[in-house]
């Protein structure tokens, strides 16, 4: 059992205060100052979890991130968190965790906590604060520039906290802490975010930083942080040695354990075995003996000491000290130090070799940052504090803030870090096959799997990460990672630096999903588009569709109605009296300047100079393959003045599509194009009764057909509202499109409802114009198209002048859309006139074919036709202008059905009805 | 062989296999299986729209089906079904539209209503009042996933028993042509001879065309990817959703495997912007609800070339005994054994497989593009 | 994230732009008078270089407007952003 207590004093707690908490259903109480782990220390609870595939006890290790040891869930309104680390999870009143088996539990229904985003811009940032950080900061500070500060602990100070002896400026180093804090705080141009971790280093300055918050109301806060300079001053990591039975609870870091002795007034074992490369381990065995600890081995690796071998179920008693068992039950372990380099290397910022620390470093950076302290190998206070402030003052002269020179910092008085011996691994005895020799204590990767890897022929230290996971684990091998590297140099006979580190993958630190979501959840995700009648529409029981970001009013059924019968009850209505639309989602581009016409006649298939003001004309649109991207109706305003109009989806698109080539092709073209799809909100009135209609709204006009022919528009009153009038139709009914400024649209609504109730006005939707286009044979851009069907395959090719070029023409005579059996726009007709077909049903030439059956088609559109008396479908066909008349059959799940090809316009085909 | 990622290995292994070719060099810059083959979300389905991309995918997924026993490897792959989701109307026509070319292309597909959507992944949301609500899916059940790394090393494993070479930190610096034949590489070990050269280098395609001195329509993209920690099971298949770019898998040992969106820059680094990934989680938690304590333990970028019409180029090219397999984009790790088998064929017999014709370099001029892009969206 | 100096607005974060890929490739002066292969050329084919590359971004959440680039495809370091013909190049 672990001896692990809470002295009677120390510590860097408030003892004032107690905080309750469970751990494993059990009650125990800390202080504020306390994480789990040291409080769980503090109780004498020392072992938290297990291992993921062994189950074997598992303690804690480390005092930070990098613990590979201690995995908590922890409780939540709603739910839980999985897989936190208990040494870095900051205790709290309530707070309610237990430990894992290498794997957490996804339990929250639906997710209540706030989360959000926040982004700053700053001069210099500087990540990490301890001596090196702090240093940078007051040394950019004092030049005027931006700095943000950012630490991932609860306080300033970094290794400092967990230590004790060194002075700064003459007084004890949390002392200089806090004066340089309070300096800092009083800058204006300086922010310090603590409990804040640099996840994620990008390009060009630029950071991800998540902050825990703890005003109540915001659980974390994302941070995007655009910086001139960025100081990273991230300290070190210690490394463990590796050695038979290292991952036995009761084996500690140990830094983590002076650090719980002099941070939490924690003191993790009576009897004490050290194993360590330099002289901080013997100060830190040191320092717990002076807390009433015995240590009772010393195996100094200079010395050639070894740890061999330790015992204990679960808990530690003794360990093997050049083969001698002794009793204890904590044996502190230290290999020295990693400088943290992980966010060096985000964006690919090169790493050497130190042979002098035997440790990576940072070498050649790809961006606009240095390191600093730990972070860059120095190891010393004196040389933190120096290389800080010169960081400090270099990145802000590099952001254009004073002369970048290090101003002086105060004097240290603290101990030399003394030689750094190197030992990685003690080699397992003869017969020992190494898989007590645990690399990865999350993943419970051993030496024996390295050795594996490498017998299997897997050289690259890539290969070897993910032969042996070692490294991929929640703690990202933030003690493991190096350690390998190191070993696989060994068994390969190569130098550490050739072998090298797999890639330092963001985030620095596990961060939830939700974190990164942010608000950007429920109705956030994506903005809703509305029209100005929307209220209307709701009002009047319409159902939506999502098109693109805009609710379009689907259709409107009576209580009780199927969506069926409300369809074909508005399909009847507009073709035998009138009805209303909201039409104000199509795109409309305003187009000035005297070359629009030119820029028509390129981007349409069709010529559009010589239209005669006062006209309409319908256009179709096409990329430079060739291939049908847009279709609308455009509208010639004024000589110069053009009103163009977009399907609804493609509104932005179109417009990103006229800029591109206004601006990169044809920048000598007068052309203006301003996206006034918002400025208007159109209202179609549809249906012979619709002359009726205008007429008593708009008295004001002439309505007759030859005052107001088709394809011409009008400016006019309409309900007493300015107006610009349309007469154009995507039924083939007489129609037209009253376009008013949004904000008047709803009482256009209002008014035409009223004035056209006795003629038997019905609201319809999206689904009835999609039958009434179809009747006519009208394709829908996205629907009857894919980004493979031509201005011909939809039978519009005949719009096309031949007078002139568009964008698209020299594609449309490339071999493939010259053949014969390209799939071309028909109507189907299934045999059974009440079958509607399913919209997508492959088409084939013969009833009796088994997979793999040749297809030739497929059915783009599908309804029940009010007008025809019977369903009908839109298909595109191969050669299917040339087998109009022909059977052709649809293999159905269930069975097959036969359909007649004909011509893509069903109903009227003359278009008897477009003049009322 | 110019590449010893997955469609490499396995081309190199059916030349040896299938074709009795085993005078084969495979020449790798970095390290086997290192490029995208070590990247990808390892998602596996041959539900395509297109005849020609169902046939090569669905070629691929039978090979798939016994590959581990014929490669004596395990793959760890699991049939767990791949679900596409469809959160418009637009999505539930087209999606319909796929499920039954696949159906009549003999390959298994079922449209799914949101119930059974429910019915096959339990966590997935289907309430109807989120902002693109789930209305349905298509579902191919043989779909799945495997073990990427295990996919490289059981076919270089294989391929090495039947006397290929595999040449690791071998950068290829220059392609020998003479008379617009191909005679050779020059690489960072040195000069090779060769009577016939394959490029399968996907992210580097455009690079050593150049070497060979043609163009080709490609451009090479960062797309990113990302695990959670490990956690208990709770996601039993695969889900995609093109509306709102998420595609998630859980996979054997209890990690969250997903893919973000392509990053829109050409792009060599193998690593892209980080708020693709945060546009990423907040979709995946309009789907997932569950998911939000899940944590994004490490993300990474690899390079997908991709062609204009989100189809691969497979075969020929202007410069004799060269041939060239690129341009999978997102998706190549799923046709891993199925390329690798036409691309052997190719090679060996100079003359495109059959399955690999209507994916030739030619059809930018003819104009008789496979637009897996303009028809379904889907890529991965 | 790419941090975008648009030649109008400044600095910006990439987000606020949309990409273009290559720059100075010129609409065809007569595409009727290119070859099936010529015009495929055109409209397919791309330099995609590994280092150096010119390439186009319009400010789309901005000025609306379009410029040029030069960026490393490898770094992501950018070298220029300019309007028209890159100054000196």
């Amino acid at each position: 059992m672990t001896r692990a207590r809470r002295l009677p004093g120390g510590g860097r707690i408030d003892r004032t205060r107690t905080l309750g908490f469970h751990f494993d259903g059990a009650p125990y109480a800390g202080h504020p100052g306390d994480t789990l782990a040291s409080a769980l220390l503090a109780n004498g609870v020392g072992i938290v979890g297990r291992g993921v595939y062994s189950g074997r006890p598992r303690g804690i290790v480390a005092a930070g991130v990098e613990d590979p040891g201690a995995l908590v869930q922890v409780e939540l309104p709603g739910g839980s968190e999985p897989m936190l680390r208990a040494a870095a999870v900051e205790l709290f009143d309530g707070l309610v965790a237990d430990g894992l088996p290498g794997k957490g539990r996804l339990t929250i229904e639906r997710e209540s906590a706030r989360f959000d985003k926040r982004y700053r811009h700053v001069d210099v940032l500087v990540i990490g604060g301890g001596a090196a950080g702090i240093a940078a900061a007051e040394a950019a500070a004092r030049t005027g520039a931006r700095v943000l500060l950012a630490d991932q602990d609860l306080a300033l100070g970094g290794a400092l906290l967990g230590s004790e002896g060194e002075r700064i400026g003459g007084a004890p180093a949390l002392e200089w802490v806090a004066a340089a804090e309070a300096r800092l705080r009083a800058v204006p141009e300086v922010t310090i975010l603590l409990r804040t971790t640099a996840i994620g280093l990008y390009d060009h300055g630029s950071a991800v930083l998540v902050e825990r918050c703890t005003d109540g109301v915001t659980e974390a806060r994302v941070h995007h942080i655009r910086a001139g300079r960025i100081v990273l001053a991230t300290g070190a990591i210690e490394r463990p040695i590796v050695f038979s039975g290292n991952d036995r609870p009761g084996v500690m870091l140990a830094g983590a354990a002076r650090s719980y002795l002099h941070r939490h007034g924690v003191l993790a074992g009576e009897r004490i075995v050290i194993f360590t490369t330099h002289d901080a381990g013997l100060r830190a065995a040191r320092d717990l003996e002076a807390a009433g600890a015995t240590v009772v081995a010393v195996a100094d690796a200079r010395a050639g000491d070894r740890v061999t071998g330790t015992e204990g179920d679960p808990w530690l008693s003794a360990v093997h000290v050049n083969g001698t068992a002794v009793r204890a039950d904590l044996l502190l372990v230290t290999g020295g130090w990693n400088p943290a380099v992980h966010l060096w290397s985000h964006p690919r910022g090169t790493i050497r070799f130190d042979e002098t620390i035997g440790a990576f470093v940072p070498d050649v950076p790809n961006g606009p940052y240095a390191a600093a302290g730990a972070a860059a190998g120095t190891f010393d206070l004196a040389g933190c504090l120096a290389g800080g402030a010169a960081a400090g003052a270099a990145a802000a002269g590099l952001a254009g803030f004073g002369d970048g020179q290090a101003p002086p910092v105060p004097a240290v008085e603290a101990p030399a870090v003394g030689p750094l011996g190197r030992l990685w691994l003690v080699e397992p005895e003869p017969g020992d096959d190494g898989t007590a020799h645990i690399v990865d204590l999350e993943r419970e990767a051993t030496l024996a799997d390295i050795r594996s890897a490498l017998g299997a022929g897997l050289a690259s230290i890539e290969h070897v990460k993910r032969y042996t996971t070692i490294g991929t684990a929640s703690d990202q091998g933030k003690t493991s990672g190096i350690v390998t590297s190191a070993i696989a140099a060994a068994l390969l006979g190569q130098e550490v630096g050739a072998v090298g580190v797999p890639t330092f993958r963001a985030p620095y630190v596990p961060v939830s999903f939700a974190a990164l979501g942010g608000r950007e959840r429920g109705p956030l995700f994506d903005p809703v588009r509305t029209t100005p009648i929307h209220a209307r529409e709701v009002a009047a029981g319409a159902l939506f569709e999502n098109v693109g970001q805009w609710k379009r009013a689907w259709f409107y059924p009576r209580p009780g109605e199927s969506m069926e019968a409300a369809v074909l009850r508005e399909c009847a209505a507009v073709r035998t009296g009138v009805g209303i639309f909201d039409g104000s989602t199509l795109g409309k581009i305003d187009l000035q300047g005297p070359d629009a016409g030119i820029l028509l006649d390129r981007v349409y298939t069709n010529t559009f100079s010589t239209l005669a003001v006062g006209s309409c004309r319908y256009g179709l649109m096409t990329k430079a393959d060739g291939m049908v991207f847009d279709d609308g109706v455009t509208s010639r305003i004024a000589d110069d003045r053009w009103l163009m109009t977009t399907t609804t989806g493609n509104a932005a698109a179109v417009l990103d599509h006229l800029e591109e080539w206004l601006q990169t092709e044809w920048p000598e073209l007068r052309v203006r194009a301003t996206s006034v799809t918002e400025e208007w909100a159109v209202v179609a009135l549809v249906g012979p009764r619709s002359r009726e209609l205008l007429r008593r709204l708009a008295p004001g006009i002439e309505v007759s057909n030859d005052a107001f022919p088709f394809m011409t528009w009008r400016d006019a009153e309409v309900a007493g509202l300015p107006a610009r009038v349309f007469r154009i139709s995507f039924s083939g009914e007489l129609a037209y499109e009253v376009n008013v400024a949004g904000w008047h649209g709803a009482a256009l609504w209002d008014a035409a409802m009223s004035a056209g109730a006795d003629l038997g006005i019905t609201p319809y939707g999206t689904e009835t114009m999609h039958v009434l286009r179809a009747e006519k044979g009208y394709p829908i851009i996205g629907q009857e198209t894919d980004g493979s069907v031509s201005p011909d395959d939809l039978g519009l090719g005949r719009m096309a002048s031949r007078k002139k070029w568009c964008i698209g023409s020299r594609s449309w005579h490339r071999p493939d859309l010259l053949r014969a059996d390209r799939k071309q726009l028909v109507s189907l007709l299934p045999e059974d006139p009440e079958l509607v077909l399913p919209e997508g049903a492959q088409i084939v030439a013969a009833p009796d074919l088994a997979p793999p059956m040749p297809m030739i088609g497929h059915v783009t559109s599908s309804y029940r036709s009010a007008a025809l008396g019977r369903s009908f479908a839109l298909a595109l066909v191969r050669g299917g202008r040339a087998r109009i008349g022909e059977t052709v059959w649809l293999p159905l799940p269930d069975r097959t059905v036969a359909a007649t090809v004909g011509s893509s316009v069903l109903f009227d085909p003359e278009g008897t009805r477009r003049d009322g | 062989m110019v590449g010893a990622g997955g469609h490499g290995l396995a081309t190199a292994y059916y030349l040896a296999k299938n074709h009795g070719i085993r005078d084969v060099a495979v020449v790798e810059r970095g390290w086997l299986g290192g490029g995208n083959m070590a990247r990808n979300t390892t998602i596996i389905r041959s539900n395509y729209l297109w005849d020609a991309s169902a046939a090569i995918y669905e070629h691929s997924l039978k090979l798939w089906e016994t590959l581990a026993e014929e490669l004596d490897y395990d793959l760890l792959f699991s049939q767990r079904g791949v679900m596409s989701l469809a959160h418009s109307l637009h999505d539930v026509r087209e999606g319909q539209r796929r499920a039954s070319a696949n159906r009549l292309n003999g390959i298994d597909a079922l449209w799914l209503d949101p119930e059974a959507c429910r019915e096959v992944c339990p966590i997935l949301n289907i309430d109807p009042e989120v902002r693109y609500p789930v209305l349905g899916a298509t579902f191919q059940p043989r779909g799945g996933i495997a073990r990427h790394e295990h996919v490289a090393w059981g076919y270089a494993r294989a391929a090495d028993a039947l006397g290929v070479d595999l040449i690791e930190g071998c950068e290829v610096q220059g392609i020998d042509v003479t008379d617009g034949r191909v005679t050779g590489l020059r690489t960072s070990r040195g000069p090779i001879r060769a009577g016939k050269v394959a490029l399968v280098a996907a992210g580097h395609s455009s690079l050593l065309a150049e070497m060979a001195g043609f163009t080709l329509p490609i451009t090479s993209h960062p797309l990113q990817a990302l695990v959670s920690e490990l956690l208990q099971p709770v996601h039993p298949t695969v889900v995609m959703s093109n509306a709102v770019h998420v595609y998630v898998s859980q996979a054997h040992k209890g990690e969250l495997v997903m893919g973000a969106g392509i990053d829109s820059y050409n792009s060599y680094a193998q690593r892209g912007s980080f708020h693709v990934i945060e546009h990423q989680m907040a979709a995946a938690l309009e789907l997932f609800p569950i998911f939000a304590r899940a944590h994004v333990l490490r993300t990474w970028g690899g390079i997908v070339d991709t062609a204009p019409d989100a189809s691969p180029i497979i075969g020929v090219t202007p410069v004799e005994n060269l041939f060239i397999n690129c341009g999978w984009g997102t998706g190549g790790f799923k046709a891993t054994p199925g390329s690798g088998w036409v691309m052997a064929e190719t090679v060996a017999t100079g003359r495109p497989h059959e399955l690999a014709r209507p994916f030739a370099l030619e059809r930018f001029v003819t104009g008789d593009l496979v637009d897996e892009h303009g028809a379904a969206g889907v890529a991965h | 994230m790419l941090l975008i100096r648009c030649p109008w607005c400044g600095p910006r974060e990439e987000v606020e732009f949309r990409y273009g890929g290559q720059a100075h490739i010129a609409f065809p002066a007569d595409p009727e008078a290119l070859s099936d292969a010529a015009w495929g050329e055109w409209l397919f084919h791309r330099d995609n270089p590994k280092g150096a590359f010119r390439e186009r971004w319009v400010h789309s959440a901005g000025c609306r407007r379009w410029f040029n680039a030069r960026r490393d495809t490898v770094t992501h370091e950018i070298a220029a952003t300019y309007v028209g013909t890159e100054p000196g190049a």
